[in-house]
């Protein structure tokens, strides 16, 4: 009988510690799929973050490393600036990324650093125990906004896609949704473009990720996935940002 | 390069390592240590290395972890603000045991403190400096010569021990020219570097690298941190550097390291020619510590005075080597003023009288 549907050998054979409804696993899959597809398991590196990802090293069958939270961008610089030829990737959260990290992805897409950036943003930071994030929602409640987010207070979300595609150094910036199977099979194929955009030597590329926190955001899985469309999305707009052929 | 040739002590660290090997430098701009950035900027082009200038210290420390982790050599350098922010990537560093070298150029604290040499990040340097069950293993030179030598030398302990080094010099290590000759650089019988990631395959004859400092529970981190902490104490027996001058008849015993033990000599021979039997003892590692010879030496002197550039740093490790066998007294100038020939002396003189 012929095998249809096969786990990607870029993913370990071990079970995920991510809570039922989460898209971590969905995300992990389609990266694996990426590098696989391109055929560059045995130069790809990555590097994960700290937050729900933090055990990404155990799920990547590939070199990996542990980075502090946010920083992740600058390990990454410093593995591709040693080795140019391997194909390094960072996998992060928001918190991670738009939070304390900000200087350091900021700086790495300025300076074109030829490395892909696979982010997941669920606004709010989960392994925690779900305080506000950078991209919490006006009016979200977290454990550290209890009566939802107030601007006055909290300032306002960040959109880090389009933040970075006004700078001259990305040449893919995409943010996509993994809610339904339409929008898996359109992040797969951005996930993978953007491995594309490094292994060309373009530039740099950074994927955003839409996200769930069933778990945080107190809801069922079926209830996320529909906050991600009715909520997330009007704030975070699907699309290519900036792409440079 | 046999020759002596007259070199700033930063620079002649930055050539020293490039002699070593040292392929990548990451760094940002701080007095008094600029020399070393810009130096590397023109100098590891040449041999085919990579100089980037990070964002911030916080960055750059992160950029020497992961070049570190693919197994190249490589060095950062900064100056006590600078070494403040690289303070969370050198923890990380050491949990997950990668090579490197990190040179602190001391400038005075706390704060921004002054530009001027100062001594008063011994403290951070020996004790770890970031967080969790560590130390670090630390060179302080002397003289630029010796910079250049502790500097390979940096390297190889890195290597060896699979942990981050630092030299730590003072402004004036860093801005003062001096002959200096380059030493042929001979690399010792090194362990292989197969923990490096490199990428992978199955089979491809050694197991997937995974750089982390991440040990979830409590035991694994526990057996994690006695690892490392065997590691350090083998290290401690087999590279502990530290100079004696005058010591043999001395009945008492100045302590300094890097440019204060350069002064303090000066005193000790004013003293020697003043018929006073004083001797120099020069820590050259500060992690470890000389405290076998300094519990050994204070048995036999009256009196010992440690002297800094700080208000009292290095002096608690003398204090714990002597253990009350003799009175361990201080003097130190701070916030970059350089103590004088004279007062040192007098210090002692001072301390003598009252035994």
């Amino acid at each position: 009988m012929a095998i249809v549907f096969e786990k990607p050998k870029m993913l370990a054979d071990v079970p995920l510690h991510y809570c039922p409804g989460c898209t971590h696993g969905i995300i992990h899959r389609l990266v694996a799929e990426a590098i696989e597809g391109l055929n560059v398991q045995d130069k790809a590196i990555g590097v994960a973050p700290v937050g729900c990802a933090v055990f990404a090293y155990n799920y990547f069958n590939c070199d990996m490393f542990e980075a502090a939270h946010g920083r992740a961008p600058a390990v990454a610089t410093g593995i591709k600036r040693a080795r140019p030829d391997n194909v390094v990737f960072t996998y992060q959260g928001d918190g991670d990324l738009a939070s304390i990290g900000a200087a350091e992805i900021v700086h790495a897409a300025t300076r074109g650093e030829k490395i892909t950036v696979i982010f997941v943003n669920n606004a709010i930071y989960g392994m925690t125990g779900g305080q506000m994030a950078p991209t919490t929602l006006i009016g979200q409640k977290s454990t550290t906004s209890p009566l939802g987010r107030d601007a006055e207070k909290n300032g306002y979300p960040i959109r880090v896609s389009e933040m970075l595609a006004t700078l001259d150094g990305p040449t893919l910036i995409q943010r996509v949704s993994v809610h339904d199977v339409k929008h898996v099979i359109e992040a797969g194929k951005a996930i993978k473009k953007a491995f594309q955009h490094q292994i060309e030597g373009r530039g740099f590329s950074l994927i955003e990720v839409l996200s769930t926190c069933p778990t945080n955001w107190g809801m069922t899985p079926k209830e996320s996935m529909d906050w991600v469309v009715q909520k997330m999305i009007p704030q975070y707009p699907l699309g290519v940002k900036k792409e440079v052929l | 390069m046999n020759d002596r040739v007259m070199m700033k002590g930063n620079e002649a660290i930055a050539e020293a390592a490039v002699q070593a090997g040292c392929r990548c430098f990451f760094g940002y701009p701080i007095t008094p240590q600029n020399e070393i950035p810009e130096y590397m900027s023109k100098r590891l082009p040449e041999v085919g290395g990579v100089f980037l200038q990070a964002e911030s210290e916080v960055s750059a420390i992160n950029m020497v972890y992961g070049a570190a982790g693919t197994g190249v050599r490589v060095m950062t350098s900064s100056s006590s603000p600078g070494i403040s922010l690289k303070q969370e990537g050198i923890s990380y560093l050491v949990g997950a045991e990668l090579p490197c070298v990190i040179v602190n150029i001391v400038r005075g604290g706390p704060g921004l403190g002054s530009i001027q040499p100062a001594q008063s990040d011994y403290f951070q340097a020996t004790r770890g400096g970031g967080h969790g069950d560590y130390n670090l293993c630390v060179f302080a030179p002397g003289t630029v010569q010796e910079a250049v030598e502790l500097t390979q030398r940096a390297f190889d302990v890195a290597d060896k021990y699979r942990t981050p080094v630092m030299v730590l010099g003072d402004g004036i290590i860093g801005q003062m020219m001096e002959p200096v000759r380059m030493p042929e650089y001979k690399m010792p019988q090194l362990p292989e570097k197969s923990w490096a990631a490199t990428g992978w395959t199955e089979g491809c004859g050694r197991p997937r690298a995974v750089i982390n400092s991440l040990y979830i529970q409590a035991a694994a981190c526990e057996k994690h941190n006695l690892n490392i902490y065997n590691k350090m104490n083998e290290l401690a027996k087999q590279e502990l550097l530290f100079d004696t001058q005058m010591m043999e008849d001395a009945d008492f015993a100045v302590v300094a390291y890097g440019t204060t033990a350069r002064i303090a000599l000066s005193s000790v021979r004013r003293l020697r020619a003043a018929g006073h039997k004083v001797g120099l003892i020069r820590p050259i590692t500060l992690w470890p510590f000389p405290s076998a010879y300094i519990g050994q030496a204070a048995q036999k002197v009256k009196g010992m005075l440690a002297v800094e550039m700080s208000l009292g740093q290095m002096v608690e490790d003398v204090r714990l080597a002597a253990n009350g066998a003799c009175p361990v007294g201080f003097f130190g100038r701070t916030g970059g003023v350089i103590p004088g020939v004279n007062e040192i002396a007098e210090k002692v003189l001072a301390m003598k009288e009252g035994l």
